[in-house]
């Protein structure tokens, strides 16, 4: 791996390493440019992640947090803020790819131009997107054949170039009694596509079953982590490093309105400037725009790249609830990714149902054994007792038994739920921590509402004995970080243009889940891995012409 | 390693001792010598009544039946060693607990000095439900929780016996069929 001296310029820095930054890394080296990977995360290789539950999942050791980065939350304009953490990211090499349960859907053609299908929604920003499936499907079947994705087409699913390099991971029981009772429904339960090998691919092993994805890193190599997969590859171009522990506080810019580099914190919280010929920031829909209002300067007062004034506007955490439901034998459903089978009859949003929105269902376990023991995921029976004999028989009982199924759903584009800079509080590192201020729209509830019906419905139809859902759905928390510095045509209402440069400044490049117009269906990953092969291959050419 | 064993710790040992005879195994008893010294870990910041108190408390909360328990588990060791860490804010609710759990048992007519773990179970069940809702026992029952069902290297789970009394397998590797569901499928093909 290359090392670059402190202060040397390279080509292109890129804040963070996640998702999108870990593709862009590699898209970007592998085609002869000198890279510069930033990421305020530490670095674990596959044999350092474990199984420790408590203090990385429910502690959250990988992701920001309150002693480093707490935040102050407002649930809808005009109310309280309150010190809570809201918007949820993983920080480390390889971020949340690393993290994050491996659902990998494709959008569909309709995803990005809604606007234009169901025409415009009062008090939102519902837009078009300035690209289409068409241009972004060889980009998908890319990222599925660079990454390492299993599954097979649904019904549904949009036309693609390729199929699946790997075929679908071995269903489970979930899988099976969803599949049955979508089934007598009259719907059309498909293989869950995943980013988790079901065979030996890329050098890389296939997935041992040992049922800890989401919230944890695969310790086989498995799971198409950019970690696993494309950083490697970065690396071996020997013009890539990735710097891990440098958390980058400001983008400089010249007097001719020219980013020159970025300042960071090392390790030991010392500043350093590392000049750069173009930056591309990668560091999440919560921390980019975050940094872009960072770097106020006495040409850009209002943030970087800026003047539309949308940096950090209509955040979009997708919609998500969790239904459960019990059955007479034993699924163990705790063994293996999380889901195998899902159902997108409801995807598109239908008019008829009287409000906006669509969404997928999945059949999951959040079956890691403190979570299901501290509150049965929800679904403990009415009336039993919560400690003593009956509550540790009841455990055992109904662990190997238990299922659920989540739903997975639109957000709407709502100027008010932003990012934005806390006037007060201060981070570890003495930067302004973020303001998240964030409600869901009536019809993102309306949206959860209608898929969790559906859901147990499937739940009902397969012979469950015992199903349910949620009693209330507003969200407090989001994980998908979606829509905050938008991608459009008009530099009065996007931040970046379609091929994700800011209108604002030539040599800037924001790539992640902030370039989302609309949220998709709450498995975002997929598009923004195909949103940076994208945009890579286009800075690459931008930079090879001497257009940046 | 040789030490000598304290009077208290001889005792302690005596029920092991008799279990192990009743095995009639010649090793046996050595073994559950052995054990047993294992399970007096060294407590960081509890002094050991009060760590034999939230045992107890802990062994109310996930008891020993035919699959082990929070006891067996060793949830106290993960309780102190978190009292130490991440939840240090938490100890003054904890010994406030405790303290507040040795008044109610005064208050019962019981000896001066009887200690919580030293009370008959039926009077255990009594005074926890009296306390159920308080914060001191909500926090001693999610401590409990992750010392039994935790990973082990937190300190409980010891050798992943909650996860034994719960039907979860710590092999993390497995092959389909996963549950009967799945295998009726594999089996009509």
């Amino acid at each position: 791996m290359r090392r670059f001296r402190q202060g040397e310029t390279v080509d292109f820095v890129v804040v963070g390493s996640g998702a999108a930054g870990g593709v862009m890394a590699k898209e970007l080296a592998t085609a002869g440019f000198t890279v510069l990977v930033l990421e305020q995360g530490p670095r674990l290789e596959a044999h350092e992640f474990q199984h420790d539950e408590f203090t990385q999942f429910i502690l959250g050791a990988l992701n920001n947090r309150q002693e480093l980065q707490p935040q102050m939350y407002v649930p809808g304009v005009g109310a309280e803020p309150v010190r809570q953490m809201a918007a949820i990211y993983h920080r480390l090499v390889g971020g949340g790819s690393v993290m994050f349960t491996a659902n990998y859907w494709r959008f569909r053609a309709s995803d990005f131009r809604e606007r234009s299908l169901l025409g415009p929604i009062e008090g939102t920003g519902l837009e078009d997107w300035p690209i289409t499936y068409e241009e972004l499907e060889p980009y998908y079947t890319k990222a599925e054949w660079e990454l390492g994705v299993s599954g097979e087409p649904g019904p549904f699913d949009p036309p693609r170039s390729r199929p699946y390099p790997c075929p679908p991971l071995p269903v489970k029981s979930s899988g099976v009694l969803f599949e049955r009772g979508a089934r007598a429904l009259g719907l059309h339960p498909q293989v869950g596509p995943m980013a988790i090998l079901s065979r030996p691919f890329n050098g890389r092993s296939a997935c041992m079953h040992c049922g800890y994805c989401a919230g944890f890193g695969c310790e086989f190599g498995a799971k198409s982590s950019t970690l696993a997969t494309v950083i490697p590859v970065a690396e071996a171009t020997g013009r890539c490093e990735v710097r891990a522990e440098s958390y980058v506080r400001k983008i400089e810019v010249s007097d001719r309105g020219r980013v020159t580099g970025v300042v960071y914190f090392d390790a030991e919280r010392r500043e350093h400037f590392q000049p750069a010929r173009a930056v591309v920031v990668c560091a999440n829909g919560a921390e980019t725009p975050r940094l872009l209002l960072l770097s106020k300067s006495s040409r850009f007062p209002d943030g970087l790249a800026n003047s539309s004034g949308l940096v950090g506007k209509y955040l979009m955490w997708n919609g998500n609830a969790s239904t459960g439901a019990v059955f007479e034998r034993a699924l163990n459903d705790w063994k293996s990714v999380m889901v195998t089978r899902i159902v997108l009859d409801f995807y598109e949003s239908d008019p008829a149902r009287g409000f906006y929105g669509g969404g997928g269902i999945d059949a999951r376990f959040w079956g890691y054994p403190v979570l299901f023991a501290l509150g049965g995921l929800g679904g403990f029976p009415e009336g039993t007792p919560a400690w003593g004999l009956e509550y540790k028989r009841m455990l055992r009982d109904l662990y190997s038994r238990t299922c659920n199924a989540d739903v997975h759903t639109t957000s709407l584009p709502v100027e008010s739920n932003r990012i934005e800079l806390d006037p007060d509080l201060e981070d570890a590192w003495g930067l302004p921590c973020m303001r998240v201020t964030y409600r869901d729209h009536p019809d993102d509830v309306a949206t959860m509402r209608f898929l969790v019906e559906k859901a147990v419905a499937i739940m009902e139809a397969a012979g469950a004995e015992r199903t349910w859902a949620p009693a209330q759905f507003e969200q407090s928390v989001g994980f998908h970080l979606l829509g905050t510095c938008r991608m459009g045509n008009d530099p009065q209402r996007s931040v970046v243009d379609r091929y994700h440069r800011a209108h604002d400044v030539p040599n800037l490049f924001l790539c992640d889940g902030s370039s989302f117009v609309t949220s998709g269906r709450g498995q975002p990953t997929c598009t923004i891995q195909a949103l940076a092969y994208r945009a890579a291959d286009h800075i690459a050419r931008f930079a090879r012409r001497g257009e940046i | 390693m040789h030490r000598h064993l304290s009077r208290r710790e001889f005792l302690a040992t005596t029920g092991a001792l008799a279990s192990a005879w009743i095995g009639s195994d010649p090793g046996a008893f050595a073994r559950a010598l052995e054990a047993r010294r294992e399970q007096e870990p060294r407590f960081r910041v509890l002094a050991p009544e009060q760590a034999a108190d939230l045992e107890a408390i802990a062994a109310q909360i996930i008891p020993t039946d035919e699959f082990p328990g929070a006891r067996e588990a060793r949830a106290i060791v993960f309780i102190d060693r978190a009292l130490e860490g991440f939840a240090k804010d938490q100890l003054p609710t904890i010994l406030d607990g405790l303290e507040d759990l040795s008044r109610r048992i005064r208050a019962l007519g019981a000896p001066a000095g009887r200690r919580f773990a030293q009370l008959p179970d039926a009077q255990q069940v009594a005074l926890l439900r009296e306390i159920e809702e308080t914060p001191f026992f909500q926090q001693v029952r999610f401590a409990t929780i992750v010392g039994t069902f935790g990973h082990p290297s937190l300190g409980g789970n010891h050798e992943g016996s909650g996860w034994r009394a719960l039907g979860f397998e710590p092999r993390f590797v497995w092959q389909p069929p996963f549950g009967e569901y799945d295998a009726a499928v594999e089996r009509g093909r």
